[in-house]
């Protein structure tokens, strides 16, 4: 068995990728695939929290790099499913605490133990994002409908191309179906227009992931959120199901009334 | 409101604005090719043309456009042709 290792970037901070990592290994997990996911921003450490996990740490990526520890004994089991662990990063120390050589070895260790090693990339394009590419098979670029963020994506994408590095493909994040109708945000085919890659998967905006990400439970791991169900699509997709997008639904004329009606 | 002054052509959606902005930002961090550089090329591309054949330099069209991640330059040059 031979591990397929993607890494999840942006460039711009703040638009999902510690989100897409746990929930897209979280999907993969519940597909029954062993799935490690790695966080690599060293120095801001996210992924245990919002996967729940951060009481179960005991070493980090860097006690693996400097020796302290064996990989096995750094990887932290899933509350919820088995097949799930995580790979910490260290809190006090930074970027330059790990090399890209030393993470593409730490991802060629884990290859033949797990079917998808997930890497978590830090904001920015310096040694972190250096870092958390450095063993990428393929990569997912997450983005939102703003022109920041896609701004940050295409020159993402130009490094990753100059480096060689994918296939690579687009989760668009945090889409507002209501202000995509008013025209007031860049649509799906916009963004794929501008940054002309393949699209993997669309997340609506969702107060819902705030909630989940409050208790340390993703949302894939709901089935009737159809946010879950966008992300369990997706890790569909990775594994190579054909699965169409599915549109994002606009509330209608009466659920909006509705919801008017609730909120006042 | 914003919805009225839509409806009444007189103002693009922000979605619109988002997209043409972004184009033409992305163009220059892809290529390195600023509105300023642009311009010269016209202007250098006409004097190198009329030369050796007539134009319409009226009629010129330089722009850019893209085409998958790669960016194309499009120069559109009418000709004027010869009197009988």
């Amino acid at each position: 068995m031979s591990g397929t290792v993607i890494t999840i970037t942006s460039g711009k901070g703040g638009v999902g990728k510690t989100t897409v990592t746990a929930n897209v290994g979280t999907a993969l997990a519940m597909l029954g695939h062993s799935v490690v996911v790695i966080d690599a921003d060293i120095g801001l450490r996210n992924l245990d929290l919002v996967m729940g996990l951060e009481n179960r740490i005991v070493y980090d990526i860097v006690d693996v790099v400097e020796g302290r520890c064996r990989l096995r004994q750094a990887l932290v089991r899933d509350k919820h499913l088995p097949e799930l662990h995580l790979l910490p990063a260290a809190q006090t120390r930074d970027k330059t605490a790990i090399s890209p050589r030393q993470m593409a070895e730490v991802c060629d260790a884990l290859r033949p133990h797990f079917d998808y090693i997930l890497v978590d990339s830090p904001a920015g394009i310096e040694q972190g994002f250096q870092n958390a590419i450095a063993g990428a098979d393929r990569v997912i670029v997450v983005t939102t409908p703003e022109v920041s963020a896609v701004h940050d994506a295409d020159r993402i994408i130009g490094l990753l191309e100059a480096a060689e590095r994918g296939p690579i493909h687009l989760v668009l994040n945090r889409i507002k179906p209501d202000m995509v109708r008013r025209g007031d945000m860049l649509t799906v085919d916009d963004v794929l227009h501008i940054l002309a890659v393949e699209l993997i998967g669309i997340i609506p905006e969702d107060e819902q992931i705030i909630v989940t990400t409050n208790r340390g439970t993703p949302i894939a791991l709901n089935p009737n959120s159809p946010t879950g169900r966008a992300f369990q699509e997706i890790a569909r997709r990775v594994r190579g199901e054909n699965v169409p997008i599915t549109p994002l639904r606009d509330r209608g004329l009466l659920e909006r009334l509705f919801g008017f009606m609730r909120s006042s | 409101m914003e919805f009225l002054r839509r409806l009444l052509g007189r103002e693009p959606s922000s979605r619109d604005v988002a997209k043409e902005r972004l184009q033409l930002v992305l163009i220059y961090d892809r290529t390195g090719l600023s509105p300023g550089v642009l311009e010269t090329l016209r202007e250098e591309i006409v004097a190198v043309l009329s030369r050796h054949i007539d134009i319409d330099r009226d009629g010129i069209d330089l722009s850019v456009t893209q085409e998958g991640r790669q960016t194309k330059l499009i120069a559109n040059i009418p000709l004027r042709s010869r009197r009988p």
